[in-house]
């Protein structure tokens, strides 16, 4: 699950880091009244959409008068921002942070992740803070410093310390950008974050470490136990039909294509759209009923299949297990006759009591085409879309 | 493969009263596993499936000699039961549950090393379909009438996919010495390269079929521990060729978030480390059939 930057700040705060002061406004007027209330005399506006790239794509703005601020807030507010992460669909703004500008000496990059080769939390940070982490790597690979934290006893002040010298930070500095590193562990791993990054973390001129831009990722898994940070979600950041799915418990991501897939289990939904591709098609989503493809899922599954108005063919590829294909079957001929299809139906059904089931399908009144492998799947599939 | 479970491994439930548990325990005894008993903390002293309940694992143990378990506790508790198999001296414990949050299983992991080589559990999962070695036992949830008995080791990501080769492999007359599920997670127990490496010393096993998909480096690793210190030949097929970059295919661990870790790269990385590629998933069997034909 992925946060707002304003909300990733405050959690940081929190912890110790410093942000430059600032405040969430859903109005010009409040915009206004926002900049006052933090003063100064430059102001940052910034765009909060759930995207990195806000800079280029122009959502975040810098003004010099209270008046510019709000004039930058009503310019922003309930615009759709295309980013290079976006997609061309782009994200919807709906709340906008006022922030103090900050005289900037210097910029560094600061981020934890899981490495998944030492299974442990891997701290990075680099010197050219600003650009993101991918170009770094491509284009300053020798600035970037790591460090492996062993969980069970955590950070260690040393391993700070390394980082904070290895970004060439003055000496006065050093306790600061240690706490601000540490910081950022403890909120990573105290609140079970997949990812936290600061990006600028910057010096400023008046010599405060700052935490300027940030973003923060959270285990879907472990909300369960984190209801603080899973109040954060914002749903208007997310697809839709993605939505409709994950509160139905399927697992669902949108794809350009056109022919829509219903699948059981995660590897074979990814090896029918590879099929699918070969066969010269292209997948309008990847969905997943999960392992047991009960009934209910089924149906559910056809909703949000019809819901989008590229697909022109669906594909069920089911491969029973302990669920018997004679039971799937049923689920499919009950789903049809709740929900309508208006283009060509591809079902391969595979596993326990295969026989069963594609009798049941061919007894039922339900139009469809059957396949027998994943490879005629496919291949039916195409064709009914050229036909 | 009697590295990992067969005839005398003798079975334990964590979970055991559950829906879940009760379902698949009667399940795996069917199939012929030797379920001793279950787990289920303040149920002590019942009988379930008229087989004993115990409060603890090591109670489990103590009474049975069991040295097999399978999880079919929540996620929130999973970690801790993990944990307690490990502690009780279970050889092999399968976690089937899916949902464990990632900072528990690196928990997990980090508890287990406290174990010296000989004494550390095997770990199975999270989010897998279990380890079945045809005609012998069953340690998991898989249909095990797909599986033909024979001499061709799978270890699969995913479950389906993992039912898709057998059944793809049936079809060819191959039969299998061991399926084992590794699970979708992005940390799990053991890794492709941990279970690759007791395929090689099993004498039950001729050639392995390994099938990954997108994120994570655990395909690479394996690719290239087999390419080191491999005599038998490695068969492979990655999923996700069409995933987009940054987003998580169903797995919580299908994303592809490094150099290394798409499709096209994974698959690329195993050629060079002279492993033959499945190009398809729906010519895993005839590629292993005509890997065998040339041995």
């Amino acid at each position: 699950m992925d946060i707002h930057e304003y909300q990733a700040k405050k959690i940081l705060s929190n912890f110790g880091v410093t942000i430059p002061r600032g405040g969430i406004v859903y109005s010009p007027e409040n915009a206004e009244n926002k900049a006052r209330e933090i003063g100064g005399s430059r102001w940052v506006v910034k765009a909060q959409i759930h995207s990195g790239a806000r800079g280029k794509a122009g959502g975040i703005i810098v003004c010099n008068t209270p008046l510019e601020v709000a004039q930058a807030t009503d310019k922003l507010l309930g615009k759709k921002l295309v980013t290079n992460q976006t997609g061309p669909e782009g994200k919807i703004v709906n709340r906008i942070y006022i922030e103090e500008a900050t005289d900037i000496e210097k910029e560094l990059y600061l981020g934890l992740v899981f490495d998944r080769s030492s299974e442990s939390i891997m701290v990075v940070a680099s010197t050219e803070g600003g650009m993101s982490v991918e170009e770094i790597s491509k284009e300053k690979p020798e600035t970037i410093i790591r460090s492996k934290i062993e969980v069970a006893v955590g950070m260690q002040n040393f391993q700070a310390r390394e980082l904070a010298f290895g970004l060439g930070i003055e000496p006065d500095l050093i306790r600061r950008a240690s706490d601000t590193i540490i910081g950022c562990y403890k909120a990573f791993s105290e609140l079970d974050a997949t990812m936290v990054e600061v990006n600028p973390l910057v010096i400023s001129k008046q010599k405060q470490i700052l935490a300027l831009d940030c973003k923060m990722s959270f285990d879907n898994n472990a909300m369960f136990r984190r209801s603080q940070v899973s109040e954060l979600r914002d749903k208007t950041q997310e697809d839709s039909k993605e939505i409709f799915a994950s509160d139905r418990g399927l697992n669902y991501v949108s794809l350009d294509g056109n022919i829509g897939n219903i699948i059981n289990g995660a590897g074979l939904a990814m090896a029918s759209m590879d099929m699918i591709k070969l066969a010269g098609g292209a997948p309008a989503n990847f969905l997943d009923v999960g392992g047991g493809a009960t009934p209910e899922k089924i149906v559910k599954a056809f909703k949000l299949v019809t819901m989008d108005e590229k697909v022109k063919v669906i594909l069920v590829n089911i491969f029973a297990g302990i669920n018997r294909c004679d039971w799937v079957a049923e689920g499919i001929v009950d789903a049809l006759k709740k929900i309508e299809i208006k283009v060509p139906l591809v079902i391969r059904l595979a596993g326990t009591n295969v026989e069963k089931g594609n009798k049941i399908l061919k007894e039922s009144k339900i139009n469809y085409i059957e396949a027998n492998t994943l490879e005629d799947a496919a291949n039916k599939a195409v064709a009914a879309l050229n036909k | 493969m009697t590295v990992l479970v067969d005839k005398n491994s003798k079975i334990i439930i964590q979970g055991f009263t559950g829906k879940m548990g009760s379902f698949h325990a009667d399940e795996m005894i069917k199939y012929g596993s030797n379920v001793v008993g279950g787990v289920t903390p303040g149920k002590g002293g019942s009988k379930h499936l008229n087989l004993p309940v115990f409060n603890t694992v090591k109670d489990a143990v103590n009474e049975t000699g069991a040295d097999a378990s399978i999880l079919f506790v929540p996620p929130a508790f999973a970690a801790d039961s993990a944990m307690e198999a490990a502690d009780a001296g279970i050889k092999i414990c399968v976690a089937i549950v899916d949902g464990i949050p990632s900072h528990d299983m690196i928990r997990i992991k980090r508890y287990m090393r406290r174990y010296t080589k000989s004494s550390k559990m095997t770990l199975v999962g999270p989010n897998c379909a279990g380890i079945i070695s045809p005609g012998k036992s069953m340690l998991g949830i898989m249909p095990g009438h797909i599986y033909k008995e024979g001499r061709i080791g799978i270890i699969s990501r995913s479950g389906t996919l993992g039912y898709e080769a057998a059944q793809q492999l049936k079809n060819l007359n191959i039969g299998v010495s061991t399926s084992v599920g590794i699970g979708g997670d992005p940390i799990n127990g053991s890794s492709f390269r941990d279970i690759i490496e007791k395929f090689e010393t099993d004498d039950e096993t001729d050639a392995i079929l390994m099938i990954g998909e997108i994120g994570g480096p655990q395909e690479v690793a394996a690719g290239e521990f087999a390419k080191e210190n491999m005599k038998k030949p490695v068969i492979a097929y990655i999923a996700g060729l069409t995933a987009p970059k940054g987003r998580v295919m169903g797995h919580a661990g299908a994303i592809v978030s490094a150099y290394g870790e798409s499709a096209i790269e994974k698959v690329e990385i195993l050629k060079e480390c002279g492993i033959t590629i499945s190009k398809n998933p729906s010519v895993m069997g005839d590629t292993v059939k005509s890997v065998l034909e040339k041995m």
